[in-house]
């Protein structure tokens, strides 16, 4: 690793520190000894619990005779079981069914919502920014499970003022925690907990534009929308590809809002996204071997993203540096 | 970036500047587009106003009275709280505290000693540690909540306070952060007339380059606070002891007994709108420090 990695090292043409005589404790040993609490941690709660998850992936338990006693149960090698019974389990399926769902619902209105705003808050024609964007981005402050318990009680007909209105109108408004509509009450939590710092994000990267840019479409007549569309949404693209990728990975393991939510409704099963199903199978069945295998499938569609990811940045961020 | 990193006081005069050419521009206020914020706005804030109100009910008023009329029972309730099994709210609030502080400063800490080596050392694997490092940044805190339950579990750790505080030390995404920010705001001439003089890298570390690049670390301490304050699956995992959980977990818990003691609602709420007025006060303070490019980006004109 070290010898296919030296030749990089000494190629780079801006050595950031550059050392004469460079003796091998300054030059290996410094450096990695301040790297060593990262490496450690990492090593410790990253690396080895996947590669833990990873083996207990492939055992099972054992049952002997009729399961009693010490030694009746043993943990054996199971090879690809655990992984054939997590995907053709049609719960797993079903989660992950319902996930992409509400993953379809949110993404969209989420991103769609945070570019207009972000891209009004730009506008020199609109008024009373600053107010609206700290209220926007306000619900960021406040973890999932708290906007849970809020907006579970906003969705309650008994306690909901929105209900109130529809039932003074004489509507008849099913309820949102109805096994039909907790999938939009489940992605309107998320969707309030998440639109202001996509925005924030997309706003960033409209600031950073040079406004003569503007000055000059402006010159040659372009209206506020037509910069919007054809300069300002292609210019900050790679930032929207990046809220998309984070919102996508944090979709695949929404936890927090449907368990905050269960005590309200009869809709939402233990079941009821892939991580709830990795949980329940954990702890509630003690059946830790086929929830690793379900934790893996999991992380490695989180991985495929991560690449993704990682090559948009490396390019990005990383194109000039090496 | 520049613009990220020097967010002090350049920031003020640039927004001067800015207020400045708005006012030569200043152009006809636009109502559709200034209505459609403020809507988002009212949306956003809804929820925080319908607490605010729920909180000074009792726990009859609650379930009979207008939702969004306010009463006069908001210090009962406070007091009510408080009192509920010796003042175990406040233990959660300090435990909080103690999670996403703490854990947050460590956190800032180790990603801005990484990212300074990363960025300022030239070492042999220097490519490989930041490539590996880099992958942890879309693991998800929430999928490895679980393989780290079974692994301290071995050790025995779970059902302390460690068992939450360490794992979320780690920060992929701020250690690529941090590398960023040292790059662009700590001189090497600096690092090398510091070493002539003969000071300790450890030294040169935390006495130049850290105040350096101060606010680049107050974001990153941010971003680490939140996700700590949001990570609801790793304590709700591995405590079982609820003398340790932070608020979200415990405020969870007494939803839970709400559905058979409808009591409970009303200390729900009371205890949901006191977790969030401290954040929300943090997060107006320190506003400013908000000025998120996820890829921090090298792109910045």
């Amino acid at each position: 690793m070290t010898v296919t990695e030296a030749p990089v090292a000494t190629r780079s043409s801006t050595p950031s520190v550059r050392r004469g005589r460079g003796t091998f404790r300054s030059r290996v040993l410094v450096p990695y000894a301040m790297l060593a609490p990262g490496i450690i941690l990492f090593v410790a709660f990253m690396a080895a619990p996947i590669f833990y998850t990873l083996f207990l992936s492939f055992q099972k338990t054992k049952v002997s005779g009729l399961g009693l006693g010490s030694g009746a149960r043993s943990t054996v090698f199971a090879g690809i079981d655990n992984y054939v019974t997590t995907l053709t389990n049609t719960e797993f399926g079903a989660s992950v069914g319902r996930v992409l769902v509400y993953g379809f619902i949110l993404i969209p209105l989420m991103l769609g919502l945070a570019l207009l705003f972000a891209l009004l808050l730009d506008s020199r024609r609109t008024r009373a920014a600053g107010f609206s964007r700290t209220a926007i981005f306000l619900p960021y402050a406040v973890p999932a499970v708290i906007s849970s318990l809020l907006w579970g009680f906003l969705y309650l007909p008994a306690v909901s003022p929105f209900y109130f209105v529809f039932d003074k109108l004489g509507w008849d408004v099913p309820s949102l925690l109805s096994s039909g509509g907790v999938t939009f009450a489940i992605a309107n939590i998320a969707l309030w907990g998440g639109v202001g710092f996509n925005m924030i994000v997309m706003y960033t990267s409209l600031k950073s534009v040079p406004s003569d840019i503007y000055e000059a479409a402006k010159l040659d007549g372009a209206s506020e929308i037509q910069i919007a569309l054809r300069i300002k949404i292609p210019i900050i693209a790679p930032a929207i590809v990046m809220t998309a990728l984070f919102s996508m990975v944090a979709t695949l393991q929404v936890f927090a809002e449907p368990t905050t939510l269960r005590p309200l409704t009869n809709s939402l099963s233990t079941s009821w996204s892939p991580l709830m199903l990795v949980y329940r199978d954990a702890f509630t069945r003690d059946d830790i071997y086929s929830a690793a295998a379900t934790s893996i499938v999991i992380a490695l569609v989180t991985f495929a993203f991560s690449f993704l990811f990682l090559r948009v940045v490396q390019k990005r961020a990383f194109g000039q540096e090496d | 970036m520049t613009t990220t990193l020097t967010r002090t006081r350049p920031d003020r005069d640039l927004r001067k500047t800015e207020r400045a050419s708005a006012r030569a521009f200043r152009q006809k206020a636009s109502p559709v587009s200034t209505g459609i914020l403020i809507i988002g706005a009212i949306y956003c804030l809804f929820p925080v106003f319908w607490v605010l109100m729920a909180s000074s009910k009792d726990s009859s008023e609650l379930f009979s009275t207008f939702t969004l009329m306010p009463s006069t029972h908001l210090w009962d309730n406070i007091v009510q709280l408080s009192q509920y099994r010796d003042g175990l709210f406040w233990r959660w609030v300090l435990n909080t505290a103690i999670y996403a502080g703490v854990g947050a400063l460590a956190s800032t800490w180790i990603s801005a000693i990484s990212g300074y080596v990363l960025a300022k050392f030239e070492f042999p694997g220097k490519k490989v540690v930041f490539s590996i490092l880099l992958m942890g940044v879309l693991v998800p805190g929430v999928i490895l909540a679980i393989p780290q339950y079974f692994l301290l579990a071995e050790v025995g750790l779970t059902n302390t306070m460690w068992s939450v505080l360490l794992p979320q030390i780690i920060s992929p995404y701020g250690i690529y952060l941090a590398r960023i920010y040292a790059a662009a705001s700590v001189p090497t001439e600096v690092i090398e007339a510091s070493r002539t003089e003969g000071a300790g890298e450890l030294y040169i570390f935390n006495r130049i380059a850290l105040p350096m690049m101060g606010p680049g670390l107050v974001t990153i301490f941010l971003f680490q606070f939140v996700a700590v304050w949001n990570n609801f699956m790793l304590p709700y995992i591995m405590l079982g002891d609820d003398q340790l959980f932070p608020v979200t977990v415990g405020l969870s818990g007494l939803l839970n007994q709400g559905a058979s003691a409808p009591s409970m609602y009303t200390l729900v709420i009371t205890g949901a709108l006191l977790s969030i007025i401290p954040l929300i006060i943090l997060f107006l303070v320190l506003q400013r420090y908000w000025k998120v490019d996820l890829a921090a980006g090298a792109v910045k004109a």
